[in-house]
């Protein structure tokens, strides 16, 4: 069978990679000239479905699970160390909120918090520690999925080509799925882009190893360790449709922060700041919506590596078995939202 | 009294209703829609919530141009009216800028006019307040100000055209309830004409009730319904809260008094304040 996968971002490169492992033979074909290019580009690469509980719906916790045993055995490129939620002494009315809320957890001291992260050691009194939690590098992830596509022979890529709504660009294949994010706006009209923006600093005077969620009322914020003494701060949630355009007041808040989980960050280098839009349908839910012989895989908002193999193997399956996934279809959103 | 039993009649319910700048509503919440986990569930609160306004932030949200359309239609989508608000605008020049943009994009004159002036409370900068009120109204808006209880400030909001008042009754955010319940029932003693709309710091349904039942018109929050674990049945516990606030309101509460008055009559018995042996 042959197989059209329309985007080289993180859901089209889960999805290729499913069809392949199936032994399908599949074509990506992406508008920018490398994979990964569009919002995975920007992504944390946290792997906290315990975490996504506080905000998220149960199907996002749900199939977030499913990521985890992904990016360790499939794609291995996760680490494992948890993941740290900390407030400021005055907001410490949110970590208590988010316990409330979620599970798998065990509230730290500050003695603990200083054995598990030194670099944090008196810097606060409390957090909580999700600790079978995970985290990756999205780059890093993005390349490692198109190593294992080509080196299995069965996947070929288009660069620098447009497949857009008028099927330009569609080559002669049993099924196409559509991975394009939000430029699939074009055919799924109620999509919509949540601008969020996030930064990289490189300092090599802390050490984390596992990501630091600092708790704040209105802009709770991430840092993830990356390579190199790199550290990846993000993101805000702007319900706008604006690419590319980084507002100072985003940086001041994420700057601020990163400042208040560590002064030390306050003589890191900025490396990087950036934007993009995360796709989202309005319930904020991922779905894959079928049109005759084609796929929408889309909506999956801030959690693109947290859900893209769970929505990848639901789409192989669907494609090879015609099997169907009420917690990703239309027609059952309320179902999965009472749930 | 319009209100015969404990039982609500619903004729007499219909002419409680409420009126901002000549438009007559009948539920007497005001919701925010910013901090709501998804729009649909945003949706799903209003709906439960019987809210007929619905606040809309146009600073954070609109980027250059209209970047923020998408979001704003599923506003409009709702069904409510919208009352734009300033929410984090800090000079009289930014509040007048965001009220103009705010007016073309949702086409309503009313604005909810935000000038804030520091920022640990968030609270309210008054000079500005005012300043941008009287620029706002000569220029035809109908300013609905988000201020603090007092009463001068008040009195130069209304003379700087605003005909709705919205004291706060705690910072925003802070979920703290009414701070200064004496100072919110002075002001509704001192403008018994004017619609009075406790905004920000509402925390639970029994805060919103107490305000009702001090005799304030309106409630106006966000986060309480926004951040609760399930906002769509926290939207419909607010609604029941004020209905029983502004209900207790018109029935006129008993005053409370220090010594016990006991609610079985006692004339008639031998000793009373003696214990039987």
């Amino acid at each position: 069978m042959r197989i059209s996968v329309i985007g080289a971002g993180v859901a089209g490169l889960t999805v290729a990679y499913e069809f392949v492992r199936a032994g399908c033979n599949v074509v990506v074909t992406e508008r920018r000239a490398a994979s990964g290019r569009g919002c995975s580009f920007y992504a944390g690469g946290m792997l906290a479905p315990w975490c996504e509980a506080e905000s998220s719906e149960p199907v996002v916790v749900d199939l977030g699970f499913e990521a985890l045993a992904y990016w360790r055995d499939v794609v291995p490129v996760a680490s494992r160390n948890g993941s740290l939620l900390v407030a400021p002494a005055r907001d410490l009315p949110e970590l208590t909120r988010f316990g409330r809320r979620t599970s798998h957890f065990e509230a730290l001291d500050t003695e603990a918090i200083g054995a598990l992260e030194p670099d944090l050691a008196g810097r606060f009194g409390r957090a909580l520690y999700f600790k079978d939690e995970a985290h990756l590098d999205p780059r890093e992830a993005v390349v490692a999925l198109e190593r294992l596509l080509r080196d299995s022979g069965l996947a070929t890529f288009r660069f620098d080509t447009d497949a857009d709504d008028k099927g330009a660009g569609d080559i002669d294949a049993d099924w196409t799925i559509d991975c394009r994010g939000f430029a699939a706006k074009d055919r799924l009209p109620d999509l919509r882009g949540v601008k969020g923006e996030m930064l990289i600093l490189q300092t090599r005077d802390i050490s984390f190893s596992r990501p630091i969620q600092l708790l704040h009322p209105r802009t709770p914020v991430y840092i993830v360790p990356r390579a190199d003494g790199r550290f990846m701060v993000g993101a805000t949630m702007v319900e706008n449709e604006e690419r590319g355009r980084v507002t100072a007041r985003a940086m001041l808040d994420l700057l601020g922060a990163a400042y208040t989980v560590h002064p030390a960050f306050g003589e890191a280098e900025i490396v990087e700041m950036g934007c993009d839009l995360r796709p989202a349908f309005p319930d904020n839910l991922p779905r894959i919506r079928r049109e005759g012989r084609r796929l929408f895989v889309n909506g999956l908002f801030r959690h693109g590596f947290l859900l893209a193999p769970a929505l990848a193997s639901r789409a192989r399956r669907m494609v090879l078995d015609g099997a169907h996934f009420p917690e990703v279809s239309d027609a059952d959103q309320r179902q999965r939202q009472s749930a | 009294m319009p209100w015969k039993s404990s039982c609500p009649d619903k004729a007499a319910e219909m002419t409680d209703t409420l009126s901002f700048y000549g438009e007559t509503l009948t539920s007497r919440l005001l919701v925010g829609t910013a901090l709501y986990p998804s729009p649909a569930i945003l949706a799903d609160a209003i709906r439960a919530s019987g809210a007929e306004v619905v606040t809309v932030s146009l600073r954070r949200e609109s980027g250059a141009g209209r970047a923020g359309e998408s979001f704003w239609s599923l506003i409009r989508n709702l069904g409510v009216r919208v009352l734009p608000n300033t929410a984090g605008c800090r000079t009289v020049k930014e509040a007048v800028t965001t009220a103009e943009m705010a007016r073309d994009v949702f086409g309503t004159p009313w604005i909810k006019l935000e000038v804030i002036g520091e920022d640990d409370t968030l609270q309210p900068d008054v000079f500005g307040l005012v300043e941008a009120a009287r620029i706002l109204s000569r220029d035809g808006f109908n300013v609905f100000p988000y201020t603090t209880e007092d009463l001068v400030v008040a009195e130069k909001l209304l003379a700087a055209g605003c005909e709705v008042l919205m004291p706060w009754g705690a910072p925003i955010g802070t979920g703290r309830g009414l701070n200064n319940p004496y100072g919110l029932k002075a002001m509704r003693a001192h403008f018994p004409g004017v619609p009075l709309v406790v905004d920000a710091g509402i925390g639970t349904p029994s805060h919103a009730a107490a305000a009702m039942e001090l005799g304030y018109d309106a409630i106006l929050l966000n986060t309480a319904i926004a951040k609760a674990g399930d906002p769509v049945a926290m939207a419909k516990a607010f609604a029941l809260a004020l209905d029983a606030g502004r209900l207790g309101y018109r029935a006129g509460p008993m005053e409370p008094r220090d010594m016990a008055a006991p609610s079985t009559p006692v004339i008639g018995r031998a000793f009373t304040g003696v214990a039987r042996a």
